[in-house]
């Protein structure tokens, strides 16, 4: 692909990434919703995040994968329990990343 | 002074010094994974221009990673920007889940807002305007501040794209997973809160193996919000 082709497709992907992250704000800001909208609004950041977390966690080219070898999943067991301990951020993704190098450094 | 800065922790910290301080985890989640983007967008065969625009417009760091992926397997421009827009769905419910809290803001604002909004800066915003800290001046800081620290780790990966052969073995493409969890563990307010995650991370599995590879998350996203909905509505019916 030429680099003009994916500058246009670069265009693309910031238009249809803008109008979801705008369109919401810009119609709900300026009226109050009723309370269990709210309520349903305030689950959101819990289920998106853990949606998004999960399967790249549990599924790798082999499908679901509970195996000694998937070092995503074991490496998140380290990972939650610094962050629980700590509180820290950074810790848990120095932790995250390091338990992945070391893993890969050792067993793959 | 408005209220929003004498309800921060420090009422001497300047908003610019306060929204370093709160952006300091999200700078050093989004300079490695920047930094993996920069690597890849290179193997994929972006130019640096094109590889820093994408950083500068686009700014979404998981549809990047997925749209350099799709460049590399040489799919089509439109397959690519319709992955970016299923993939970055899920915004207009963290958009939704803001909207509350910002009734006093103006609409260019509000679409000044909206331009730097990703996960990470909705998950650092969404506590903050919950203690009602809505201050422009700190809320636009945290915002400029991410972006600089993800176009600066592009940079730094584009420079270093020649250096670094393979990824893999110093665990950059963990980085993304980790802020995740991180991320996550920060949000689980309540027990209900838990079930919701819980319910959305199975849900999102198993959309996934039966074949919804980019339209999972929005789906448990979804339906796991409603059901923790019900499930509240349920229990507080119960104990009244």
């Amino acid at each position: 692909m030429d680099q003009q082709t994916i500058f246009l497709t670069i265009l693309g992907m910031m238009a249809v990434t803008y109008v979801p992250r705008a369109l919401p704000l810009l119609a709900l800001a300026q009226r109050t919703l009723p309370e269990s909208v709210v309520r349903w609004l305030g689950f959101i950041p819990v289920a998106v995040l853990s949606a998004m977390l999960l399967p790249s966690l549990v599924i790798t080219e082999k499908g679901l994968d509970f195996s000694a070898d998937n070092i995503f999943l074991w490496a998140a067991i380290p990972t939650f329990a610094v962050c629980w301990k700590t509180k820290s951020f950074v810790g848990a993704i120095v932790t995250g990343m390091g338990c992945v190098a070391l893993g890969r450094l050792f067993f793959a | 002074m408005n209220c929003a800065t004498l309800s921060s922790t420090n009422r001497a910290e300047s908003p610019l010094v306060s929204a370093f301080r709160q952006t300091l985890p999200i700078i050093l989640g989004y300079v490695p994974v920047g930094f993996a983007y920069g690597v890849l967008a290179q193997k994929s065969g972006l130019s640096g221009v094109n590889t820093i625009l994408m950083s500068l417009l686009v700014f979404a760091g998981s549809a990047q990673l997925i749209a350099v992926g799709l460049f590399a397997a040489k799919a089509a421009p439109l397959a690519i920007v319709a992955t970016t827009f299923v993939v970055n769905l899920r915004h207009l419910l963290m958009s939704a889940a803001l909207a509350p809290y910002l009734r006093g803001w103006s609409k260019s604002r509000l679409a000044l807002f909206s331009y730097q909004m990703t996960d990470e800066t909705f998950a650092l915003h969404v506590g903050r305007f919950a203690r009602g800290e809505t201050g422009p001046g700190e809320t636009f800081g945290i915002n400029v501040i991410a972006q600089s620290a993800w176009v600066g780790g592009t940079v730094l990966g584009l420079a270093a794209s020649t250096l670094i052969t393979d990824i893999r073995p110093i665990g950059l493409d963990y980085a993304l997973p980790a802020m995740f969890i991180a991320l996550l563990l920060g949000q689980l307010k309540s027990r209900q809160h838990l079930a919701v995650a819980v319910i959305a991370g199975v849900l999102s599995t198993v959309l996934m193996l039966a074949g919804l590879d980019q339209s999972h998350v929005l789906a448990a996203t979804v339906i796991a919000a409603t059901i923790g909905l019900g499930v509240h509505a349920w229990t507080s019916r119960q104990s009244s």
